[in-house]
């Protein structure tokens, strides 16, 4: 089987898929002629040509608008957004429009697409390259949000997304692009949208995570002590919709939550897990919920390491919420 | 003023000229006109359009009227924008698709739309093609390539350019067509679907409806360029000026702008000089910021599109007093059986709430719903 990282499993998804559905296309800047700013499209353009992998002009609203008219119209576009700090010129067209399309217009106009866009801290790119925007889309309803950790994952959850009925927002940790490698079967198979996985069984505390963050919670536990006190690790591979049956069936045997994710604290994607574990599982909890985070302040340059969560801030956390 | 003398190398703007017009303000065919620009419409066509003018006439009135009797929550008008909505519509095929913006009902009923789902959908009620879920006038119409229209202005030109692209790459004739007002060429979305189009030569028309008012902001506040066509020339494809009042004109100019596009020529930029009779909505009150414009709006009311072609086709022959009056008398049954039916249909089931937010309803939706049916129905307002 051979060893990939994440931006050769996405390559591979998107070749795969491309080769079995002539209606998929790829937009974005740079995408073409170059592959990608990371190489994710590396090659596609050659094989595909130039109307299949579009070098657009430089505007996100641009992107995602013609995107979704693409859509509208039957094609399957795949839309990349370079960073996903660069999101925000197509925020209104994600949120107003792509998100709302299909309930707006009765169903009538779905627009089933995928946004494919890095995200994440901890390359050096300063507050512009390294945000993690998950939580503004997590609160759009009629937006479905994927985030792999692995190259097998990338994989099976993007050919899963270019099947989706729905608009997809596929967000790469770009941290881990290259770092995350691991065997990736040859050809297609799927991992489903809004299934958590348990990376790590354990009975001490639960540990929620995603994207990147898995990474550092698996050094935490594996470098750190953390190990200890018998964590189990989930990765929660899609945000929305959530697998709110693996996240509680975990608390109710653990009484004990540790939340990562490295977007600012406050309103992030982890106080609604907070939410959700206070709402239906607070009876069973024995000890506060823990949230380990970014700080609430634009993303620093030079100290971005002691903004995001490290393994040490990870593994102080476990113990302390095991010990509580 | 100082006039400083610009370098070798300086662009600058040329004056706009007078706006394409076939038709004259009486009804005649202006005398300089090249006959091969006007437009052969067959009499059953010609007759076709005029019930359509009719129908948007009646149904403006009405509505309104509905609305100042609280009956109906918010009413948009077109009055006197007509010819430029039914040009478009009779100029392309209907396999062509519609941006349009709030404005355009008449492309929808030219191309099958009833007045009973134009009715329920200003209802929001159970037989509402949108279920309830958008504001009146927000129209959808799918089997008239009709797409559904958005609140915020200019979304939908970057979409309209995406669907011609993808026509283009699938090798397909559609043409599409999108719809926005003069104030819509000021935001962003605007420059980036002209700009997009423009790269890609995507089959697409844009059609401004310079109707001189955005709610209250008048045109010279919304752009210094010498006419919104003009803005066509940034984006390397040619902008038509043209008497958005005249349905002859309006119908040359598209099919020109649709030969181009089928042609593989691109895009085209269509200023349809109109202009907004009504306010901008039920909730708007004009005599505010257009008080001592009366001139103007009865210049324009001079102009109007719906007694220019009447004229011409009386003058061909082709209307008569009784077909009008036989016109008028369907219409306006049809429209008053379309508002006696409202009365009988309730409103959307409750499971329309969460329904057609993705393909299918997530866990957390069905589990909010199944909360909410344990309640009492919570009425509008307080108290």
């Amino acid at each position: 089987m051979p060893v990939y990282n994440i931006i050769q499993a996405v390559n591979d998804a998107l070749r795969i898929e491309m080769r079995k559905n002539g209606n998929i296309v790829v937009l974005g800047e740079d995408v073409g002629n170059f592959g990608g700013v990371f190489r994710a499209t590396s090659g596609l353009q050659e094989e595909f040509g130039k109307e299949r992998v579009m070098d657009t002009p430089l505007a996100e609203a641009g992107i995602i608008g013609s995107a979704i008219g693409m859509a509208l119209y039957g094609l399957r576009p795949v839309a990349e957004i370079q960073f996903s700090d660069f999101i925000f010129p197509a925020f209104d067209q994600i949120v107003n429009e792509l998100a709302k399309f299909r309930y707006r217009s009765g169903g009538e106009y779905p627009a089933p697409m995928v946004i494919r866009t890095p995200y994440g801290g901890g390359i050096r790119g300063g507050h512009y390259h390294s945000q993690s925007p998950e939580a503004y889309f997590a609160h759009t309803p009629g937006l479905k949000i994927v985030i792999p950790s692995s190259p097998y994952d990338a994989k099976g959850l993007l050919l899963s997304a270019m099947r989706e009925e729905d608009p997809i927002l596929f967000m790469e940790p770009k941290r881990i692009y290259r770092a995350a490698r691991g065997e990736v079967p040859e050809g297609e198979y799927t991992i489903p949208i809004g299934q958590a996985k348990v990376v790590r069984p354990g009975k001490g505390v639960t540990v929620l995570c995603y994207g990147a963050m898995l990474h550092t919670v698996l050094e935490a536990v594996e470098k750190q002590g953390a190990g200890d006190f018998d964590p189990e690790v989930i990765d929660l591979r899609t945000l929305v919709p959530l697998d709110t049956e693996t996240i509680l069936e975990s608390v109710r045997k653990t009484g004990r939550v540790v939340i990562v994710y490295e977007a600012p604290k406050t309103c992030g994607f982890g106080a609604e897990l907070s939410a959700i574990i206070a709402e239906k599982a607070l009876l069973h909890l024995e000890a506060p919920i823990a949230r380990v985070a970014g700080l609430d302040t634009p993303f620093p340059y030079t100290l971005e390491m002691e903004y995001l969560p490290s393994p040490e801030r990870v593994a102080k956390a476990i113990a302390e919420t095991a010990r509580f | 003023m100082t006039q400083v003398a610009l370098p070798p190398g300086a662009i600058v703007a040329d004056k706009a000229p007078p706006p394409f017009s076939i038709l004259d303000y009486e009804g005649n065919l202006r005398p300089d006109i090249d006959p091969s620009l006007v437009p052969d419409i067959p009499d059953a066509d010609c007759l076709r359009l005029y019930r359509e003018f009719i129908k948007l006439r009646l149904i403006d009135d009405r509505y309104l009227k509905l609305q100042r009797q609280g009956r109906l929550g918010f009413y948009m008008q077109s009055t006197g924008e007509e010819a430029t909505q039914l040009g478009v519509a009779y100029a392309l095929k209907q396999s062509d698709w519609i941006y349009p913006s709030y404005r355009e009902p008449g492309i929808a009923f030219f191309r099958g739309y009833s007045i009973h789902d134009f009715t329920n959908q200003l209802f929001g009620n159970a037989e509402d093609p949108v279920k309830g879920r958008q504001m009146p006038v927000h129209h959808s119409f799918r089997a008239g390539n009709f797409v559904s229209i958005s609140s915020p202005v200019g979304t939908q030109i970057p979409q309209a350019v995406g669907t011609a692209r993808a026509a283009q790459i699938l090798k397909h004739d559609t043409v599409v067509s999108v719809f926005f007002g003069e104030g819509t060429t000021s935001p962003g979305d605007f420059h980036v679907g002209l700009n997009f189009a423009g790269v890609w030569k995507a089959p697409v028309i844009f059609v401004c409806r310079n109707n001189g008012w955005a709610i209250s902001t008048p045109l010279a506040l919304q752009t210094a360029s010498p006419s919104i066509a003009h803005k066509a020339l940034g984006y390397g494809f040619p902008g038509l000026l043209v008497d958005g009042n005249d349905i002859l004109a309006m119908i040359s100019a598209t099919r020109t702008a649709a030969a181009r596009a089928r042609a593989g020529e691109g895009p085209t930029l269509i200023e349809a000089l109109t202009y907004r009779r009504a306010a901008h909505s039920s909730s708007d009150d004009p005599s505010v910021y257009r008080k001592g414009k009366d001139d103007e709006v009865r210049e324009w009311e001079r102009r109007d599109p719906v007694a220019r072609f009447s004229r011409y086709l009386e003058r061909k022959g082709i209307l008569t007093p009784a077909i009008d009056a036989k016109y008028r008398e369907e219409l306006t049954e049809e429209i008053s059986a379309a508002l006696k039916h409202v009365e009988t249909v309730g409103t959307p089931p409750l499971i329309s709430l969460i329904e057609d937010v993705y393909a299918q309803p997530t866990a957390q939706l069905r589990e909010q719903l199944a909360e909410l049916l344990t309640m009492p129905r919570q009425k509008l307002g307080h108290g």
